[in-house]
């Protein structure tokens, strides 16, 4: 390849991480929950993409990062304040960003009307304050004192802040009581913006150090537009326990005159100061800062994604191979020795650790996925009007790569159809007594081997009777049916189905709630819906962990060894007489709870024998298809339900109608994985199974 | 069988083997291993000679039984037959066949074209053909020797 366009193709992904960065520090602001480090961080992530995009030339994308950047610079320095509408900006800008890099990236060209309008937007929040000239956005990592976590003192000519200056020394019982500085500094500095100095001068050699004694003391400087009171209302607790001083220095805009003057010669002297007294605390706050973002390069490599499955391919027969040498030592009968029988144990243990070590390569956070989701959530709430907010959890929940990226289309069109149907409008849920701004909840939590993804809101849940309603209108069930809360809840699901009352632009894509089933269903995973009227609906997915194992019942048919996915499988269970009935001259069905059922010869269907066999000597299987058509698969008998490791048939031979795939069984044999949709599509379009002859 | 080493730009080496009386070759460069006959496990819906998919360690690897292949009664495997794990392009598939013979050295302008002959096997599976002593051997197309699936197998 291109050595320029590899170093372009690195410059990408990093811009990937960075915009997540990005949208995480953003959300963060927009939380209220962001500190000065935040702020930094997401500074640093537009500030890499514009270093980068510079030495490409893409100079769409450095106009648009700089202007975004010096925006940011403002509040950095707390010249802006991350107020409501200006956060609304600055997340329109990161889409406008990451849409700019995509479109660098693979062509295309943005709407330059969108770009122009952040920029405008974003210019105007810069412009509204009258002093603000315009600086060239300084090159942050051109100022020393950035890398030492120390900001000048934040100098607003914003005319209504109050500046305070305090000073802040525990007592040693402040602590004994629990309370800590950093929450008190916390609160202050939620009232504004905050300037905090640690006076280390006090703290004594380690041999005089008193351990239960206070030695530190902080200064710090807030501008607010509180009163006095609020700034003493934070220190409430900690009356008493620590000497506190505030002092309000007159209204920051009355020493707007000689601002520059005053930080240019008394800032530095101060920090000289802070840098002797302080040198410990100040070089770790430096390291850290420094360290920001180098550390996320040094504890990760990039490892090319085929070399990781082939590890994972080597490790899947490894796992195989140990399963064979215990067979055949059981066979050989030296598990008498007890030596051999402890060695085998301890190299079975080895190889599972390996495996799922291995795995764990390939899994990675929901982080990425759940940060794409916001940005739909914003998109769509903007389209309709309506005041949402995402709350996502167990970001860190970690899934197989393939899961991950398969797992984004489906996700998406449920996030649209949570916040498009899912929620109501403003008014309506004001007057129904809920907060106007409505919640969509989205999560994510490893249960039992898998990972349980929910997609939660708290609207006006699933309208049944009209679900109902058009159900039967769309001839999807009869007029008559009776039908429980949770058979209606799962008609959603169900091919030809949409409750939008309009087609709207947002979910009406023609695309249902069955294909996000369909596409769930193609991972290995399920998905259910619970809604309580007027509280919300809650989608939750299951899917697996990975698409390189899955677990399986091993059966045996006609002398072949089957697997059947897990998932598909309601229920199994044994024909008694009288409950199989032939119905027409080359199908079966069976009678279960009163409903009936085609049955399916899966031996006869694969062409294993030439004959039915007797329903009454096998076992059946009731399974769900992906369109939810529940028939039975007849097998001989059940051997055993273990987890596989899924080997290509096509890499090799080719597609097998109504094979998925094939497994290494302990024994070292290869068993087939049966495509049970397949099975049940092809017995129901022909009737007669392939007249092909077997081999063997 | 180093009476060829001179000339060995233009010579090429194959592996001989047995399909009944008759003698067959495959090019040695595409033989990746030769190793014993293990049960396949049959896979649906596939042509006569496919014998089924074995487990080469951790690679499902399909077999093809050559004398069905060829036109000859299928093979009755036993542990005697061997299987030649051979590389087509991308796709690696396993021959079964009686016996593996020998391997021989043979000029390219040694290797003459398929007579015209009535079998039509013979025509699709057979490249060319050697003489070696007394005995002729041919050369396999192994390209051609698996299904195409679509047309094959449907």
């Amino acid at each position: 390849m291109d050595p320029m366009q590899a170093i372009k193709d690195t410059f990408f992904q990093e811009c990937e991480e960075q915009l997540g960065e990005l949208e995480t520090g953003l959300q963060a602001m927009e939380d209220g929950t962001a500190d000065d480090e935040t702020v930094n961080a997401v500074f640093r992530a537009v500030h890499s993409i514009k270093g980068g995009a510079g030495a490409f030339k893409l100079d769409r994308l450095v106009k648009f990062a700089h202007v975004f950047e010096t925006t940011l610079d403002r509040i950095r320095n707390g010249q802006l304040q991350p107020a409501v509408p200006v956060m609304k900006s600055m997340l329109r800008a990161a889409d406008v960003l990451a849409d700019l890099v995509t479109f660098s990236r693979d062509g295309g060209a943005l709407d330059d009307s969108r770009s122009n309008e952040v920029i405008a937007e974003l210019s105007a929040h810069c412009e509204a304050k009258p002093a603000a000239q315009e600086e060239p956005a300084e090159e942050p990592d051109g100022n020393p004192f950035a890398a030492l976590g120390w900001e000048p003192v934040a100098v607003s000519l914003e005319p209504v802040l109050n500046q305070y200056e305090i000073v802040f020394k525990p007592k040693p019982e402040l602590y004994a009581k629990g309370n800590e500085t950093t929450r008190l500094m916390r609160e202050l500095a939620r009232l504004g913006s905050l300037t905090v100095h640690c006076e280390t001068a006090d703290v004594p050699l380690l041999a005089n150090l008193e351990p239960e004694q206070s030695y530190l003391s902080w200064r710090a400087t807030l501008l607010s537009e509180q009163d006095l009171a609020a700034v003493q209302a934070v220190f409430e607790f900690v009356d008493g326990d620590c000497h506190l001083d505030i002092e309000a220095v007159e209204s920051a805009a009355e020493t707007a005159p000689e601002p520059e003057t005053k930080a240019a010669i008394e800032e530095p002297k101060a920090v000289a100061e802070e840098l002797r007294a302080a040198a410990p605390a100040l070089r770790e706050a430096a390291k850290a800062e420094a360290a920001g973002t180098a550390n996320a390069a040094q504890n990760t490599i990039r490892v090319d994604l085929d070399r990781v499955d082939r590890l994972i391919n080597l490790v899947g027969e490894l796992v195989i191979n140990q399963a064979m040498l215990t067979q055949r030592v059981l066979e050989a009968g030296a598990v008498k020795n007890a030596s051999i029988a402890t060695g085998l144990d301890d190299l079975e243990h080895l190889t599972r650790e390996i495996q799922e070590s291995v795995m764990a390569i390939r899994a990675q956070p929901v982080r990425p996925l759940f940060q794409r989701m916001a940005r739909i959530v914003r998109e769509v709430a903007d389209a309709t009007g309506k005041n949402v907010r995402l709350k996502t959890e167990g970001e860190g929940a970690e899934v197989d790569r393939t899961v991950i990226e398969r797992l984004a289309d489906p996700l998406t069109h449920m996030i649209r159809n949570a916040v498009d149907h899912g929620l109501e409008r403003p008014e309506a849920r004001t007057a129904a007594g809920k907060p106007a701004q409505g919640e969509v909840r989205l999560s994510a939590a490893h249960k039992s081997g898998r990972v349980v993804i929910e997609i939660a809101d708290d609207g006006r849940g699933i309208d049944r009777p009209r679900v109902k309603s058009i159900a039967i209108k769309k001839g999807l069930i009869a007029p008559d049916a009776q039908l429980t809360d949770t058979e209606i809840d799962n008609l959603l699901f169900l091919p030809g189905f949409s409750t939008a009352e309009t087609v709207s632009a947002i979910s009406g894509r023609g695309v249902g709630m069955d294909v996000v089933k369909r596409s769930i269903q193609a991972l290995g995973g399920r998905i259910s819906i619970t809604s309580r009227p007027g509280l919300g609906s809650t989608f939750s997915m299951s899917l697996p962990l990975t698409l390189a194992v899955l677990d399986g019942m091993v059966v045996k048919v006609a002398d072949q060894t089957l697997v059947v996915p897990l998932n598909s499988i309601l229920e199994t269970m044994k024909p008694k007489g009288g409950e199989v009935y032939g119905l027409g001259p080359d199908s079966q069905v069976i009678g279960i709870r009163g409903g009936f059922t085609p049955l399916i010869d899966v031996g006869y269907e694969l062409g294993f024998r030439s004959h039915r066999s007797d329903p009454m000597t096998g076992v059946t299987l009731l399974i769900e298809t992906e369109g939810g058509v529940r028939s039975a698969l007849m097998v001989d008998a059940i051997q055993d339900q273990r987890q596989v490791v899924i080997k290509s048939l096509e890499a090799n031979y080719g597609h097998v109608e109504g094979i998925a795939a094939a497994t290494i069984l302990g024994d070292g044999r290869i068993a087939l994985i049966l495509d049970t949709d397949a099975i049940v599509n092809a017995s129901c379009g022909r009737g007669t199974p392939s007249e092909m002859l077997l081999a063997g | 069988m180093a009476e060829n080493e001179s000339k060995a730009n233009a010579a090429r080496e194959y592996i001989t083997f047995r399909i009944g009386a008759q003698y067959y070759c495959i090019d040695i460069m595409s033989v990746r291993e030769i190793r014993g006959w293990t049960p396949a496990t049959a896979l649906p819906r596939a042509p006569a000679f496919v014998r089924g998919v074995i487990n080469l360690r951790g690679v499902v690897l399909p077999i093809i039984d050559l004398a069905d292949r060829l036109g000859f009664e299928p093979t009755e495997p036993t542990q005697r037959h061997v299987i030649i794990v051979a590389q087509t392009g991308k796709n690696i598939v396993g021959l079964l066949v009686d016996a593996v013979s020998d391997i021989i050295n043979m000029p390219a302008d040694k290797v003459q074209a398929t007579p015209d002959v009535g079998s039509e096997a013979a025509r699709a599976f057979v490249l060319g053909v050697m003489a070696i002593e007394d005995r002729m051997i041919s050369l396999i197309a192994l390209e051609s020797v698996m299904p195409t699936l679509a047309r094959e197998a449907a």
